[in-house]
């Protein structure tokens, strides 16, 4: 879609303390492609020394929200505040990037306007409407059931209030840098908004997770047990990886949820995911189809993960999966 | 305590999801119908809330009067009442979803008295919109977190665990709360027998659903509507299939080989 001149967006950074959140960049990119004038939203004084970063995505002001409530993370004060700027600044597109902060903070913010919102928008169309529209509305392209489906939608003309899928896009900087220019933004809050405001916090140790590690194994229902578990930690081990596995795995108690990939689960794109025993359910298969290799390891020829993994065992991964760790160590030796 | 307890009826697809002929709605056509996993882990919660406090849980959901089973499956695994918003079955958007939702919990609260808690799933299954229960909140005046992965409540306050980026979190809301729990917070329970019973024997409360798109409401800006659903753009691959057994296992390490993951 071409950029409207006189459009403007207005982009919710997203940041932890401080840190942006990296799929802000994305959230920038797609805004340039809607117009030319971005402005940003930050909330916070830890948040004041992002605007440098903010320049090379083609963001012309950057507007900064001070309050003793915005100390930290908090859903309301960061609704109200979004819902403050929307009417002092009167944008026509309000964007974030539809992380679980980004879809809570908007949705916030569009309860507060009374305005619709689309979350995780991969697209979004102005000017024709459903190709013969008048140009007022703007039609968005939404995923539904956690990436199983599009939805090709339009918004009611006036504030535009979407938040963009993560991964979407690639984030890329602007062919002109913008002058990302400081400029205080007051708004009055209520005290009684803090009480939804991050109250503590334990780090996350560091290590490989789910969601980043190069290697994944995943189980499903057909490894059967809890115990049997043990080899596909072997080999997940072998190769520098960690264990997955299905929701019907985790709904019979054999592992924790934060091993799950899928709709509910993680998403995860490693370089080679073993699904073994896992049969390719819809909503397993969203959160594994990032993958760049999937091997299947599966009893049933006609298995629907055989049919779309790149490459596939056929057989009882009881005898499958230790044979594979055998060969790497075989081949370690020699 | 009373805990309310929201869920939506969804279509449980297979291995991938039939579009209608004329574009625009899921083919449910010999598909079975669950609430999203968020929502069943909700369920759970507001049960275990109520054997730790006392008190009574309901459920509530606004869908086609087929949307009974959803609330007969949460009957049976411990919540005491139920209540339907009736449709003729078409998607409703969120914002008049959350503004039935919002009027049916005012007629029960002035009947019956507060909810100390209300659950909603971090998101519907089908849908994704991330906001019903946001806004539901944000009418009543309520505090709200939506992904909750841990939930616990203690003198007057609810005390809600959520994972970021940077580690786990934690919240305190004052009651009464709203608040949308995320799937792994617990492990839902199956039925049991009695709870069966249970769940044939209920009386289903109706509630009309208040329409935005008539009456007092009508006018209010909604959306999005849709105009198409299809299918994401997949990626097609020739399986190679690497062999039979454990005897496969010299081909897998030739591939991981080349990969470059040894
Ligand atoms: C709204 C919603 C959200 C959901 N979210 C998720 C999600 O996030 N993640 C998720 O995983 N699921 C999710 N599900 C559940 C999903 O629909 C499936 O039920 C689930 O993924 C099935 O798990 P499975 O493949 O392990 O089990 P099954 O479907 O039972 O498949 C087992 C497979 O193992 C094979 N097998 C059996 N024995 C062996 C053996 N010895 N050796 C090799 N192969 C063997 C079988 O051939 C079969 O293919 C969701 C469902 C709904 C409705
Ligand atoms: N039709 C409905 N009836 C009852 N609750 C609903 C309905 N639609 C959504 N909800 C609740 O609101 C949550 C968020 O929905 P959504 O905004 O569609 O992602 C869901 O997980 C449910 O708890």
């Amino acid at each position: 879609m071409a950029p409207v001149a006189n459009r403007t967006v207005l982009a919710v950074v997203e940041h932890d303390r401080g840190t942006v959140a990296p799929t802000t960049f994305e959230a920038l990119t797609v805004a340039r492609t809607v117009s030319d004038r971005v402005d940003a939203l930050t909330i916070g004084a830890t948040a004041d020394a992002i605007a440098g970063d903010l320049a090379a995505y083609g963001v012309a002001s950057v507007h900064q929200v001070h309050d003793d409530v915005l100390t930290d993370y908090g859903p309301e004060a960061w609704g109200e505040v979004v819902a403050h700027a929307v009417r002092a600044l009167a944008p026509d597109v309000v964007m974030a990037s539809g992380t679980d902060r980004g879809n809570e903070v908007l949705a916030q913010a569009a309860a507060r306007l009374d305005l619709p919102f689309a979350a995780n928008c991969t697209e979004l169309r102005t000017g024709g409407g459903d190709g013969g529209g008048d140009g007022d509305g703007v039609e968005v392209t939404r995923i539904r059931w956690g990436g199983s489906l599009l939805e090709d939608a339009t918004l009611p003309g006036g504030i535009t209030i979407v938040t963009i899928a993560p991964h979407a896009v690639e984030a890329g900087p602007a062919a002109t840098p913008g002058a990302a220019e400081p400029v205080p933004f007051t708004v009055r809050l209520d005290r009684s908004l803090g009480r939804s405001v991050v109250r503590g916090r334990v780090e996350r140790e560091a290590g490989v997770t789910l969601a980043t590690a190069p290697v994944v194994v995943g189980g499903g229902r057909g490894v059967g047990s809890a115990e049997a578990f043990a080899p596909l930690e072997e080999l997940a081990a072998e190769l520098g990886g960690v264990v997955g596995c299905s929701r019907a795995v985790t709904n019979n108690g054999w592992r924790n949820h934060a091993d799950q990939v899928g709709q509910t689960g993680t998403r995860i794109a490693p370089e080679v995911y073993f699904a073994c025993g896992i049969s390719g359910a819809i909503q397993h298969w969203v959160g594994a189809m990032a993958s760049k290799h999937i091997i299947a390891v599966n009893t049933d020829r006609q298995a629907n993960i055989v049919t779309r993994a790149g490459y596939a065992v056929i057989g009882d991964l009881h005898e499958v999966v230790p044979a594979i760790t055998a060969e790497i160590r075989r081949r370690r030796r020699d | 305590m009373r805990i309310l307890v929201c869920v939506k009826r969804v279509p449980a697809p297979g291995s991938k999801i039939n579009i209608t002929a004329d574009g625009t709605a899921v083919d449910t056509t010999n598909l079975g119908f669950t609430v999203s996993p968020h929502e069943e882990c909700a369920v759970e919660a507001a049960v275990q809330l109520i054997e730790g406090h006392g008190g009574d849980a309901t459920v509530l959901t606004l869908g086609a009067v087929e949307a009974g089973e959803q609330l007969r499956y949460a009957v049976s695994v411990g919540i005491q009442r139920a209540v339907l918003l009736p449709t003729a079955g078409e998607e409703w958007d969120p914002q008049r979803t959350a503004r039935a939702i919002t009027s049916a919990i005012r007629q029960m609260e002035s009947a019956d008295g507060p909810f100390d808690a209300i659950l909603f799933g971090n998101e519907s299954a089908d849908s994704g919109g991330f906001q019903v229960g946001i806004r539901v909140a944000h009418a009543l005046g309520r505090p709200m977190v939506n992904g909750a992965k841990g939930l616990s409540i203690d003198d007057g306050i609810a005390r809600v665990q959520r994972e970021a980026d940077a580690g786990r979190e934690t919240y305190e809301l004052p009651l009464p709360a709203v608040i949308g729990v995320k799937e792994g917070i617990n492990l839902p329970r199956y039925p049991t027998m009695r709870g069966r019973l249970a769940s044939k024997k209920v009386e289903v409360a109706s509630i009309d659903p208040a329409d935005a798109t008539s009456g007092p409401m009508a006018g209010a800006v909604t959306g999005p509507t849709t105009i198409a659903l299809r299918p994401p753009p997949e990626r097609t691959s020739e399986t190679v299939i690497l062999g039979t057994g454990p005897d496969a296992a010299v081909a897998v390490v030739d591939v991981l080989d080349e990969i470059g993951v040894l």
